[in-house]
Order: C-alpha cells, then structure tokens, then sequence
C-alpha cells in the first residue's frame, strides 16, 4: 500500500499531491505539465519534496517533518522510464540482471525466466541495447523493474514514445504483468485508453493538483472533460459482457441493457465482463431508433447532463438504462435544432468500425471490473 | 642507430615520468571530473579555473609555483617530505608532478566531457535497481565513461612526454634524475658537439610520438565502435 501526500515547489510550478493505493494498478492521469512525471520523481526518490509524508506498507519513504529520506536504491520501487534507459554497455540479460543482484537474497520473488517468457524477449537476451527497436527495448525495460522484485513498480508514460501498433502489442503485456506478478503498480499516463485497460483507479491531475480520484468508472463514468483534454480525448466507459464472437462477420457481440454493443474483432471469451473505452466524438445521438443506417450498435437511454459553454461544441452525457453513462460530442446547434435536454430519451449510435478489441479492457480473472 | 647511455637514460626517464605522470593524475582526474561535471558546490568556478590554470599559465610560472609549495622550503613540500619521506625536488618524481600537473587539464576536459555526456537518468535507473551511488558510479557511469577516460590519458601522456618548460623550473636538468628527452636535446644543442646528439633524440622523439599517435588512432576507434553500439 502506498500512501502520498506531499508538496513541492518548482520554480513557477507548485506540486500539491495527496492520494493511496491499495494495491493493483493506480493510473496518475492528466495532461503533460499536471505534474504526473514530478510525482513520480518524488516516489522514486529522485527528488525530495519540500514537506510532506510518502509510505509504502507502513513505511516511511520520505517524512519530512521526522527528517527521514530512504534513498532510491534503498526503498526498491521498480521505475520504467518514457524512453527505456537501458544501460548501454551491458548485455539485455546483464540489464534484466541488474537490480537482481542488489535486491536481498529473501526478496527475489521474480525470477527471470518468467518475466522474460512473459515478455518474449528471450532471443534477445545476448544483444546489445543499442541493436533494439523501440518496443523491444520497452520490454526490457520493463523486465529489468520487474526482475529487481520491486515493492512497488512505477511505470512514468511507458508507452508513451511507441508508435500505435507496438502500444498494442505491449499494452496486453502490462495487463498480463499486472495479473500475473502482482507487484502493486502505479501507472502514469494521459491516455484514456491506457488508464481504462489496465488501471482500476485512477487520480486525475491538473496543474499540479488532485483534481479526482476514485475508480476508473466514477472518475470518467461521466465525462474526462475537466482533464482538460481536447475533444478526441474525451471518452466514456460503459461495462459490458462479452456475448459472444459472430465468426462470418469476425464481430465480437458485448450485451448490455441499453442494446448490444458490436465491436471489430475478437475480444475476450464469452461471459467475461469488460470495460469498453468509447470516444464521445464516436456517438451520435437520434431522437427515435433509426433505420435505413449502417450503424450497428444502437443503445437506448436518457440524457442525463449537458455540458456546454459560449464554444460551438457541447458534451451530452446519456444515461443508459441505469447501467453507466455514455459520453457523446455534438455541435450546441443540432442540440438546439433536435430540442435535447437532460430527461429526453434518447438513442445513442456507435459505428462498429470505430471500436475493436483495442478498445476493450477485460476484467482481471481475479477481481470484477 | 645506436644511443649513447646517457641519451637512452634520457629515453628511458621520459617514459616513465609519463607514465608515472598519467597514472598517478587519473584518479585525481576522475574526480574532479565527477565534480565538475556532476556537482554543484561553491567555489567550483574557482576550482574550474585552477584546474585549468596550467593550461594558459606559461610553463615556467608553473613551474616556479610548484617549486614555491612543493619544493624542500615549500609549505605542502615540507610537510610532505616530513611525514611521508616523499621528496619532489630536484627528483624524477618532480619531474612526474610538474608533467603531470602540465597535463591535468586536457585530462580533466576529456573525461568531464564523456561524464556530461551521459544521461542522468541511466544513473537515476541504476539507483532505482538498488545500486547505491558508488555502485552506481562503477558500474554505469565508469564504464560509459571510458572513451574519455582513454582519450583523457593519452593526451596526458603526450603533454607530459614533452613537457620542458615547467619540469626545468622545478626540477632542474640533472642527468639521469630529471634530464627527460627535452631536455637533453636542449642541453645538446647548447653544447658545441651535440648535434648529432640532438638529432638522434629528436629522431626517438619523433617515433615515441608517431607511436602515441597511432595507439591514439587504435583508441578512438575502438571507442567509436564501442559507442556505435550503444546508439
């Protein structure tokens, strides 16, 4: 358990943080420059806060009241940096090898055998950093965290410098990490779609501040938007169990009680609960079920809220049948033109093609979603 | 080409003061590289400037202040002479500071330059690992270190090899004692019949250098290929 409530100040910049985590996986969300990364910092033990309390199990990291600072390579918290930081003289296995050597002989609990099969890095084991691609040397870096056994691992935007397809490709190795290992993660990031799969809570920050913290679905259920992010950022999270995989049309089909939701691809086995990450600039709303459309996913529900300023945009947020919120973007005018407002049925349209299996967190095996 | 005894001391005295030179300045220069490149502490401008002081000072000024604190009457020379018995004046071991001293600063630049040149954050992510800061230090930041370590001494080593001005000041020009190469093909050449002397020193001269030169070539390839691989 891992316990922060710190302040520090950085030239013009003031950090001002407070929040706990029992354990899974934490996400520190919000847009670059909140402070996410200085928090991080502060956690390693790379910097020291000006006042404040950091614990991990009970133990003081940092008080700064009591005078107490346990340097960074005592306080074992494994820490993926952006861009790998893979030391470049040493061989990947010697890198995977590196903290193991200095992690007390009673605390090695992560071998590195299964980390390395986890991760498939095994025909890479006798190659030089400098030889690897971008998402290679990713996974080894977060191997090299994972084989020290740390006690908390941070991982400070890892996906953050990949390309779209290696996101994909490790995104599912986090999660499996995350099932497998489980090592108490705290995971930053300003990707919705990263924080919605793999993070069960999730504390928004903004100019250094808490903004929100709760579970993923009661920070985002309604709306991201006081994250401060453009409007292709903003999405929603409706939960859903996957109903089963139509192979002819190679749909995946998720019930929910507002309608069926269709996604492209295949996702998790039948009867597994899922958290479905939906851009609000992917939903369209209609007043009466429509026909003659391509759309194939159509859910009922009722307008719960809308959110508007002096801009042309506003966003809606849509009750669906009393099973979480879906968020949706439309100009104020075809508001003003279809006379919506909060209480009026509505039907929310989402075009299959703009979700896949990406788009799709499964619940862990262990613990519902 | 045969040397006189006397030149081949000369050869051989020039050799092992530069190398007891660029030895014995390496630790030193480590660490006032770390220091530079990694610490802030007051007083560092002034550190960088005495550091580097040798390099713009003439030699024989250099010399003479060597001989000022560490001749037999010099403040660190006494006290070094009374409770270590190590004795700098009119030595060989004179002759090795003053060179050494001479080369210190392009040391000192190139080993500082490959220190700043590494990433921080390798550092942070050693500490991170568990590796305490001097753990850290030989096993990330040394070994990231080392073109410029390399590159450091052999420079060292070829200043001192040439040094005059400074080693003549402090230390005289004693046959068999102080008398490096320079030296004794100055001393040929103030002579009447030293020419042939001087010439052949000065051959000697001309392939330890070539030699340094070409072991400097071999060095900074090496240290390419070794930094290629890590791109």
């Amino acid at each position: 358990m891992i316990r922060v409530a710190v302040g520090k100040t950085l030239g013009a910049f003031a950090l001002d943080i407070a929040f706990e985590s029992d354990g899974g996986v934490i996400a520190l969300f919000g847009p670059s420059g909140s402070g996410k990364s200085a928090t991080i910092g502060l956690i390693a033990g790379l910097t020291r806060p000006d006042r404040g309390v950091i614990a991990l199990d009970g133990r003081a990291l940092v008080d700064t009241a009591a005078g107490t600072f346990v340097p960074p390579h005592a306080r074992r918290i494994g820490l993926v940096f952006q861009d790998a930081q893979l030391f470049p003289h040493l061989s990947v296995k010697h890198n995977l090898l590196f903290g193991r050597w200095f992690a007390p002989k009673a605390e090695r609990r992560i071998a590195l055998e299964p980390v390395v099969d986890t991760l498939g890095i095994g025909h890479l084991l006798d190659r030089r950093p400098g030889r690897l691609s971008g998402g290679e040397k990713q996974r080894v870096a977060i191997g090299r965290a994972l084989v020290s056994s740390p006690r908390l691992l941070l991982m400070d935007e890892p996906l953050a410098a990949l390309d779209a397809e290696r996101k994909q490709e490790i995104l599912p190795l986090i999660e499996r990490l995350r099932d497998e290992f489980g090592i108490p993660i705290v995971y930053v990031s300003h990707a919705v779609e990263e924080v919605a799969r793999l993070a069960a809570r999730v504390v928004v920050l903004a100019h250094g501040r808490v903004a929100a913290a709760g579970s993923v679905e009661d920070v985002f259920g309604g709306s991201v938007a006081q994250a401060g992010e453009s409007r292709f950022r903003r999405a929603s999270f409706v939960t859903a169990r996957v109903a089963g995989h139509d192979e002819t049309w190679g749909l995946t089909e998720l019930a929910h009680s507002a309608g069926t939701i269709w996604l492209a691809g295949r996702a998790g086995p039948p009867g597994r609960d899922c958290r479905v990450v939906i851009r609000a600039t992917d939903v369209t709303l209609a007043t009466e079920r429509p026909s003659g459309l391509s759309v194939r996913t159509v859910l009922h529900g009722t307008i719960a809220r809308i959110e508007a300023d002096a801009g042309p945009l506003a966003s809606i947020v849509v009750d669906l049948d009393g099973h979480g919120h879906v968020l949706a973007s439309a100009t104020r005018k075809a508001l003003d033109e279809l006379r919506l407002a909060p209480g009026h049925p509505v039907f929310a349209l989402i075009k299959t093609v703009a979700l896949d299996e990406q788009s799709v967190a499964l619940a862990p095996a262990s613990a519902p979603a | 080409m045969d040397l006189t005894p006397e030149e081949l001391t000369a050869v051989h005295l020039s050799l092992r003061i530069a190398i007891v030179a660029t030895l014995a300045s390496l630790p030193f220069g480590i660490f006032v590289a770390y220091a530079l490149a990694r610490w802030r502490f007051p007083g560092k401008v002034l550190l960088d400037g005495l550091v580097h002081l040798p390099l713009v000072l003439p030699p024989v000024v250099t010399g003479y202040v060597l001989l000022l604190l560490f001749g037999r009457r010099g403040p660190i020379g006494a006290f070094l002479a009374e409770n270590f018995g190590i004795v700098f004046s009119f030595r060989w071991t004179g002759a090795a500071l003053a060179c050494g001293v001479m080369g210190f600063p392009l040391m000192v630049r190139a080993i500082r330059l490959s220190i700043e040149a590494i990433d921080r954050r390798l550092e942070d992510a050693a500490g991170t690992l568990g590796a305490s800061r001097p753990f850290t230090f030989v096993l990330v930041t040394l070994p990231l270190a080392l073109p410029g370590l390399m590159v450091g001494s052999i420079l060292c080593f070829a200043k001192a090899l040439g040094e005059f001005g400074a080693t003549i000041t402090f230390v005289s020009n004693i046959p068999g004692e102080t008398q490096t190469i320079s030296a004794a093909i100055y001393t040929f050449t103030q002579t009447p019949d030293g020419d042939a002397a001087a010439l052949r020193l000065t051959i000697v001269s001309i392939v330890i250098a070539l030699g340094a030169l070409v072991v400097s070539e071999a060095v900074q390839r090496f240290a390419n290929r070794k930094l290629a691989q890590f791109e």
